[in-house]
């Protein structure tokens, strides 16, 4: 794979993290984060090619492709809320944040180079992914959107590790994985929990709890 | 060549009206309007006298002058064909904006001297979308500077659709295109409801050539923005001049069928969405000046 | 075999989900709980470990896992009596009058099993990324225990937990991921062993900020300020021996994650920045603790402050090392066991008064007089006054602070400490003192399991305030060693 196409598929995953910023439907939110991850596979194969880059980029192309947003997908249908995505500050506010991520993201590669061959562009969509998970946890009020952002950061700290693949870090990666998974379900259980109880996902209706 | 392409502009700019209603009503299954509409209207309003309400100032004379003399002045700017406009220096495209925004200044002060509420609900709605839109101008043509010079011809030659982050920068100029220019889905040209207009509004009270000049003033600004785009998507510069000169025309009005067709195609959007839709063209301009002046890749 | 440690709990997790007697599942939990802690002094006997495996005893992690067993068998005991007390059925909670219910009382059990197991895994592993998947499990493993009163607040407390851990989890992955970056081109691998061959040779940058991401994931975990936010809320919504748990044994496992991180820095020379960054970030939490405990009306949060300040303190003195980390090690004993004592003892005001406020709940001494003792007492501990452990080991880190001539540091610390002390004083003293209200809720009751485990605790802690055993010194020091990379003998 060259290194055109992988910097094409950096880019698109910068631009999939600004369009997540700005999406306003639960749906689009799970067909974006379906995209990245099928995306992170195609890097996984790109960046370490062999036996063990085809398993890890597999393994994460039915995860995070396909597995993780069908999960959240039914819990959200299950739960029966409303597919619109409830910003705290706005949705410009939200893509705003996400390109001053991208500034740093950006800065920060200038001054950490990897030591290792990687596609140019991949520390800087790492870590605007991460940043762009971060926000859409803090920024959103449903409690499944927080999830969307939680598995978007740890899309952007696997991006950070596909140059590793070869090495040792393959079988951490899997495990990752399979961690990745049994969170999933445990946060799809709590979102059910939360459904039922306050019959609404919105955590700001989280306000009994404070000094 | 270059005062052929200004006559060009100045005749056929009311042509981008009549192309874009021509895909709405193709598109639409219908026949539309004649493509020369536009030119009858401006003839049937010219003739006519002009109604000035006695409330109003010199300033309200003041507006549809402005609103010729901006767009005017930017075809002057305009690179053509590869080649610089007429008036070409570092830094121009800063110029270009600002000259292109003396419309919007024009019409907002006529429409608040009316003292008209409706005209003055359109004036602050077009300030605000005014003032996201600007930021968002002038960085998707930055965009591409860094690696080339500051005249806007270089900036145009810099990039096309293939290169260099040279779509997300079209696409930029596009959302910047729709909202500037009044187009869906941020403004709905063909709507009578006063409450929903935003650059109708402001309009209302104008009569005889002094909207026509308007009318024209509009037509000239989205012919600027149309070659502007056109320019930056196709390689004109590695053309021959008259080749690059068909492309180019061939590319104004390509833009302009464009616009019809995302005006078929979208639905107006809710006012307090706007401001999102404006910044994603923002954040597209940005995303590649941001990737250029990072990284150098 | 050291592995035996974190299977034992987990098969045992496994075996409470399929049984369906109460008393043979809580029998399981004490015999499990006494096996594990057998297991492990057996383990740390026989002290052949093989510095290259994935599994093997050091000091810290010998330190951490015997502090998490005995608590473990301490609240196991607890366990037994409180479970054979609590409503299967639905009831309306005491705050608000919500009806609720508790959680099936097996999925309970075993979720306790299976956090031992975790923890048994970070203490064991010598691998960094399998450490991070211990911690991970302990957050899946203890998010059930938290919910186990299902009701709103309870699920509040229990999604902040998910949510800040899983976030700082994942800071902690990224860590993790820039270590292996700064090792490459050397072994490129995550044993801890490779890591501190390795280190001096490592790019410093890379190491720097792998060591900043894994203090906050970690630190997260850990409860260090400005990263406790779910500390409060789920120690206060648990139950009682759920927050035992939480604070006495969980926090130190955390604790022994940037332990790790702060070796390998050492190794790499870079202990003055590392350290530094844990000066700051306990200073922090000291601060944070001491504005937010005075005042506090509800008595578990009050503790879950006073948990807040101990990890302050514990990141203190490990960022100056020296004597202060040696007696940060020595602390590490004495707020775990006072710590689960007094979580323990709050389970039983609770269950009592049926209020968490320290205003309503009053008369101590009359209605639950040992429990009003070990009360005075366990706080007499936790704010450091003598003759218990805690009043040597802060001593201890004060006096490593002034031997390093950090005399703003110490100030800081010592107004934290008696700010802290002046206002846990005044929300105890109202408990204790004061006549038997007229109306109380529930049923006293001071049996065995219940007062005796933090009896037993604050027995401890009063006893290592006076003397000190010699092989208990020797482990100290040991861990003290290892932590402040000195060595990285095995156990």
């Amino acid at each position: 794979m060259t290194a055109s196409t992988l910097s094409l598929a950096c880019w698109a995953i910068i631009l999939g993290d600004l369009i997540l910023l700005g999406a306003g439907r639960m749906r689009h939110l799970l067909l974006l984060t379906a995209a990245q991850g099928l995306l992170l596979g195609l890097v996984t194969v790109g960046v370490s090619p062999g036996i063990e880059g085809y398993i890890v980029a597999g393994a994460v192309a039915t995860l995070k492709g396909g597995i993780f947003p069908w999960l959240l997908w039914r819990t959200m249908r299950q739960v029966g809320t409303s597919e619109i995505v409830e910003p705290f500050m706005g949705l410009g506010t939200s893509i705003l944040v996400g390109l001053g991520g991208l500034g740093l993201a950006l800065w920060i590669d200038a001054r950490l180079l990897l030591p290792i061959a990687a596609p140019p562009l991949l520390m800087p969509a790492a870590l605007t992914t991460v940043l762009a998970g971060l926000v859409l946890i803090v920024l959103r009020h449903k409690a499944l959107t927080q999830v969307i952002g939680y598995l978007t950061m740890e899309n952007g700290i696997f991006l950070l590790g596909t140059p590793l693949a070869g090495h040792d870090a393959m079988w951490i990666e899997l495990l990752i994985l399979l961690d990745l998974l049994v969170a999933v379900f445990v946060m799809g259980i709590a979102i059910h929990h939360i459904r039922r109880t306050f019959d609404s996902i919105d955590v700001d209706r989280f306000c009994s709890l404070r000094d | 060549m270059l005062v052929l392409s200004w006559i060009l502009a100045l005749v056929l700019a009311p042509l981008l009206f009549g192309i874009i209603n021509r895909i709405k009503a193709l598109m639409a299954g219908r026949r539309g309007r004649p493509l020369l509409q536009t030119y009858f209207d401006l003839a049937k309003l010219v003739r006519k006298g002009v109604v000035v309400s006695p409330t109003t100032s010199w300033v309200f004379r003041l507006g549809p002058m402005l609103a010729v003399a901006g767009p005017l002045v930017a075809l002057a700017l305009l690179p053509y064909a590869g080649r610089p406009g007429l008036w070409s220096f570092p830094m121009d495209f800063v110029v270009l904006a600002y000259v292109l925004a003396l419309p919007r200044l024009g019409t907002m002060l006529a429409a608040l001297d009316t003292g008209s509420s409706f005209e003055g609900m359109g004036a602050s709605r077009e300030a605000a979308f005014g003032a996201l839109a600007e930021p968002g101008f002038l960085a998707a043509l930055l965009a591409a500077a860094p690696q080339s010079g500051l005249r806007l011809e270089e900036i145009a030659a810099a990039q096309d659709l293939f290169h260099s982050g040279g779509a997300l920068v079209c696409l930029a100029l596009l959302l910047l295109l729709l909202v500037e220019n009044a187009r869906m889905p941020v403004d709905d040209p063909n709507t009578h409801l006063e409450l929903t207009m935003i650059h109708e509004v402001m309009v209302l009270d104008h009569s005889g050539p002094e909207l026509a000049a308007i009318t024209f003033g509009a037509a000239l600004k989205l012919w600027v923005f149309a070659a502007l785009l056109a320019a930056l998507a196709l390689p004109l510069e590695r053309m021959a001049p008259l080749p690059a000169f068909g492309a180019h025309l061939v590319g104004t009005f390509g833009v302009a069928a464009v616009v019809g067709m995302v005006e078929s195609l979208t639905a107006r959007l809710p006012l307090p969405r706007v401001p999102a839709f404006i910044l994603s063209g923002t954040a597209c301009g940005l995303v590649v000046l941001l990737m250029e002046v990072g990284g150098g890749r | 075999m050291p592995i035996a440690l974190v299977v034992l709990p987990a098969l045992a997790g496994i075996l409470a989900l399929l049984l369906a007697n109460d008393a043979l599942r809580r029998g399981l939990l004490v015999a499990t709980a006494l096996a594990h802690l057998s297991l492990l002094l057996a383990t740390a006997a026989t002290a052949t470990g093989d510095p290259h495996a994935l599994f093997a005893l050091d000091a810290p992690g010998l330190l951490f896992l015997g502090l998490a067993s005995v608590l473990f068998v301490a609240t196991s005991i607890y366990a037994v009596g409180y479970l054979r007390a609590e409503r299967t059925d639905e009831r309306p909670d005491f705050v608000a009058g919500v009806v609720f219910r508790n959680a099936p009382e097996r999925v309970f059990t075993a979720c306790l099993l299976f956090f031992l197991a975790a923890m048994s895994l970070v203490c064991l592993t010598r691998h960094l990324g399998l450490l991070w998947v211990g911690v991970e499990c302990t957050t899946l493993a203890s998010a059930p225990l938290i919910y186990f009163h299902r009701h709103h607040r309870s699920l509040e407390a229990t999604w902040k937990y998910l949510l800040i851990c899983s976030v700082g989890i994942a800071f902690a992955l990224m860590g993790l991921l820039f270590l292996n970056y700064a090792s490459l081109g050397l072994s490129g691998s995550l044993h801890l062993d490779r890591l501190l061959a390795d280190a001096p040779t490592m790019h410093p940058v890379w190491l720097k900020a792998a060591f900043l991401f894994l203090l906050v994931g970690y630190g997260c975990k850990m409860g260090l300020a400005p990263m406790h936010h779910w500390l409060p809320d789920a120690h206060s919504e648990a139950p009682s021996l759920v927050s035992a748990l939480l604070s006495g044994a969980l926090l130190n496992c955390a604790f022994l994650g940037i332990i790790r991180g702060h070796q390998v820095c050492a190794a790499a020379g870079l202990a003055p920045f590392s350290g530094g960054m844990l000066v700051l970030l306990g200073l922090v939490s000291l601060g944070t603790a001491a504005v937010f405990v005075v005042g506090q009306g509800d008595f578990k949060r009050m503790l879950a402050y006073s948990s807040v300040e101990h990890m302050g303190l514990l990141a203190l003195a490990l960022g100056t090392g020296g004597s202060a980390a040696l007696s940060g090690m020595l602390h590490t004993i004495n707020h775990s066991c006072t710590k689960a004592a007094l979580f323990l003892l709050s389970g039983n005001i609770l269950a009592l008064y049926h209020t968490k406020s320290s205003y309503d709940a009053r008369g101590l001494f009359r209605t639950l007089p040992i429990t009003g003792v070990l009360w005075m007492l366990g706080f007499l501990s936790i704010t450091g006054t003598p003759p218990f452990g805690t009043f040597v080991s802060e001593l201890g880190i004060i006096h490593g602070l002034l031997a390093q001539g950090r005399w703003g540091v110490a100030t800081i610390t010592m107004v934290c400490l008696a700010v802290i002390f002046v206002g846990m004083s005044s929300a105890v003293a109202r408990m204790v003192h004061g006549p038997k209200p007229r109306y109380l809720g529930g049923i006293a009751r001071e049996d065995l399991s219940s007062v005796g485990p933090s009896a037993f605790l604050v027995a401890v802690v009063l006893l290592l305030g006076i003397v000190q055993p010699e092989g208990l010194r020797w482990l100290v020091a040991a861990a003290m060693r290892v932590a402040s990379g000195m060595e990285e003998g095995l156990w």
